[in-house]
């Protein structure tokens, strides 16, 4: 795992596995949608780097899945090869307004999965055809059951979670790995706006280790921090007609 | 509805800020919250600096970039919330150094600009503000102003020691200094009374680069230890070192620091065994003795502590020196940390800058309400009487007319503050 392409590249968990990378001495290939951030993120990493240390960037928007397939090459040609990807991007959905609309709606779906699944798929015959590398994808608790407050975000992150199963089944014979990543409460823009306090937050720093640790190690699912775990357990297991009736 | 309590270091003052806002990248404008506002980074001073009760703190903690790194010249440029620790763990592979640094590592680079800090290699380099090459301010309006000595010259010296209130600082260049290794040849020998402090002092500032004195403040004389380093040469063999710090665990109902302790530390402390002659000794352990034990200062109890730092002039010092120490030891009430540091005659880098020729004194005190609150106050004459000035990062409780006689450029200052910007403290010695 030496070389590594991250989309969503300055979201902060992105951001924190990056600096994990670097540290490790990897080539990194970034992509991102915004280029101010992007360059800032980049300029931070080379500060970090060795001499020789790869640090690309390509400024896009993932929203365009027509630019895909020419993203993953131009990763290649940057780093020499690809060994593993990283897939962060998503968006926070505002659930009122997903539900005035279904415009926005479709909107939150394509940007949280169809986007994600798009690039699985390309990422996934490349390195079936090699028969190695790493997939990896932030995906959420929240994908584990729809719940009123979120189930747009929930269940796009379900679907992503859903298909990186199957995924996972296909390529277990050519021995790429798959490795879903569900953070739970995260300090970062995306949660901006909500009240943050108590145990269950964790840093973008913290989450960031268990996902460089998962990814080394080949892992399969992983719950960051591990209580989440054991939280979405017994969520799951509430029975839907008394689950129907509760405000989570 | 406001924020939750926050409180500074000492623990002595709380505030609740309207609003607390995260900032994550320095392209984004100002976020839309209540004015005034305030830069918070570590919450690492003493009083109310960075405290903005009623209004918004903008955290810069997130703020944690480098954006250029020259290995050649030692030119580093990062955004403003990036740690002095975090800049070190960078650069010293590379063999360089922070060009001055204070006795923590834990404050961020926007914090160390905006309090103008100060080090043990003051009388050498002056203090952290004559080492920041440029930075940027973004102020409420929106506009973005790059600073230096040649681009906008005056709010580059406002707001070096500016107490963060001509704006937000987003990212600043400074220049390293080199080191061979990350190792300190060190000497350290005693001194009896005030008199045999200065006149050491005098005779260690031309060999040595960093300078301090530990004293005990429980001794009339002013009995301490000189403490003298450099930075070491090349060596062949170097010492190993591990990198490691405790948490202090809890709040204990009352302070641990209590006169009798204080004189029990000092005395052994004055009477440790000292290794002869210059000796090495880690970067960490000497220039950040009270970072190996995080949240230290909650051994002060719930009530906190007050740090006093005056500097007096030259020509008043010494016996202004003995004027304060003997209140102090009237008082009974012992310090735990003393500490004496001359300053160089470097002209200071701000308008406020709180380093200027003369010797510092710091000390804290448990905070044992009006008690406490009259000592210091008796203290203050001391400083007045000498024509001397207290540091404001340390500062709870100095009466707004004694700021602004120690720091006369405050009214030019005015005309680089930002309207939207503002402090607990500023508001506090404005009054």
């Amino acid at each position: 795992m030496e070389r590594i392409a991250i989309f969503g590249a300055t979201s902060a968990i992105a951001e924190a596995c990056a600096r994990r990378f670097v540290a490790q001495r990897r080539h990194l290939f970034l992509v991102g949608r915004n280029a101010d951030k992007l360059e800032a993120v980049a300029q931070d990493l080379r500060c970090r780097a060795a001499a020789g240390q790869v640090i690309e960037t390509a400024q896009a928007d993932l929203d365009d899945l027509g630019r895909h397939e020419a993203l993953l090459e131009q990763a290649e040609r940057a780093l020499g090869g690809l060994d593993a990807v990283l897939i962060a991007h998503g968006t926070l959905s505002d659930q009122a307004a997903c539900e005035r609309s279904v415009e926005r709606m479709l909107k939150e779906v394509h940007t949280n999965a169809l986007s994600v699944l798009s690039l699985l798929t390309l990422a996934a015959n490349r390195f079936e055809a090699r028969r190695s590398g790493t997939i990896a994808v932030i995906s959420s608790v929240a994908g584990d059951r729809g719940r009123a407050s979120n189930y747009v975000y929930g269940s796009a992150k379900g679907f992503v979670t859903l298909f990186m199963q199957g995924l996972r089944n296909r390529l277990s014979r050519s021995g790429v790995r798959v490795v879903t990543i569900k953070p739970g409460f995260v300090d970062t823009p995306m949660t901006a706006h909500l009240k943050k306090r108590g145990v269950l937050w964790a840093t973008p720093d913290r989450v960031a280790r268990g996902i460089v640790r998962a990814m080394q190690r080949g892992r399969d699912e992983v719950y960051l921090p591990w209580f989440w775990r054991a939280i979405l357990f017994v969520i799951r297991h509430i029975p839907e007609r008394i689950f129907k009736r509760m405000r989570l | 509805m406001g924020e939750a309590l926050i409180t500074s270091f000492g623990r002595v003052i709380h505030a609740r800020p309207a609003a607390v806002v995260d900032l994550f990248h320095r392209h984004e404008s100002l976020p839309d919250a209540p004015a005034p506002m305030l830069a918070y980074g570590l919450g690492r001073s003493y009083g109310d600096v960075c405290l903005n009760d009623a209004g918004s703190l903008l955290r810069t903690r997130r703020l944690d970039r480098f954006i250029a790194f020259d290995r050649e010249t030692g030119r580093l440029a990062c955004e403003a919330g990036v740690l002095l620790k975090e800049v070190l763990d960078l650069v010293v592979p590379h063999g360089f150094f922070l060009p001055v640094t204070p006795g923590t590592r834990l404050v961020t680079i926007g914090g160390a600009i905006a309090n103008d800090v100060h080090g043990k290699n003051h009388h050498a380099a002056g203090s952290f503000g004559r080492h920041v090459l440029r930075f940027e301010l973004l102020r409420s309006t929106g506009e973005r102003w790059t600073c230096s000595r040649s681009e906008n010259p005056d709010a580059f010296r406002a707001t070096i020691g500016g107490l963060g209130l001509t704006g937000l600082i987003t990212w600043a260049e400074i220049q390293l200094i080199r080191i061979a290794n990350p190792f300190m040849l060190v000497e350290q020998t005693r001194f009896c009374t005030v008199d045999e402090y200065f006149e050491r002092n005098r005779l260690a500032e031309r060999e040595w680069p960093y300078t301090v004195a530990w004293f005990d403040c429980g001794d009339r004389q002013g009995r301490g230890i000189l403490i003298c380093g450099r930075h070491a040469p090349e060596a062949e063999r170097l010492p190993e070192y591990r990198d490691r710090s405790l948490r202090f665990p809890l709040d204990p109902p009352c302070s641990l620091i209590r006169p009798w302790t204080v004189r029990v530390f000092n005395h052994l402390y004055y009477h440790r065994p000292l290794a002869r002659g210059p000796h090495l000794v880690h970067h960490v352990p000497f220039f950040y003795p009270l970072d190996g034990v995080l949240d230290w200062n909650r051994a002060y109890g719930r009530r906190g502590f007050y740090q006093y730092q005056c500097v007096l002039p030259p020509s008043s010092a010494p016996e202004g020196l003995k004027e304060l120490l003997a209140i102090i030891a009237r008082a009974r009430e012992g310090s735990f940390l003393g500490v004496l540091k001359t300053f160089g005659d470097q002209p200071p880098p701000g308008l406020l800058s709180f380093s200027r020729p003369g010797t510092t004194l710091a000390l804290d005190f448990a905070n044992r309400g009006p008690k406490t609150r009259r000592l210091l106050e008796d203290l203050d004459q001391v400083v007045r009487a000498a024509g001397g000035a207290l540091n404001p990062s340390k500062d709870a409780r100095m009466p707004g007319e004694m700021f602004r006689r120690a720091y006369p450029a405050w009214e030019e200052f005015l005309r680089w503050k930002d309207p939207g910007f503002g402090s607990s403290f500023w508001r506090r010695v404005m009054e």
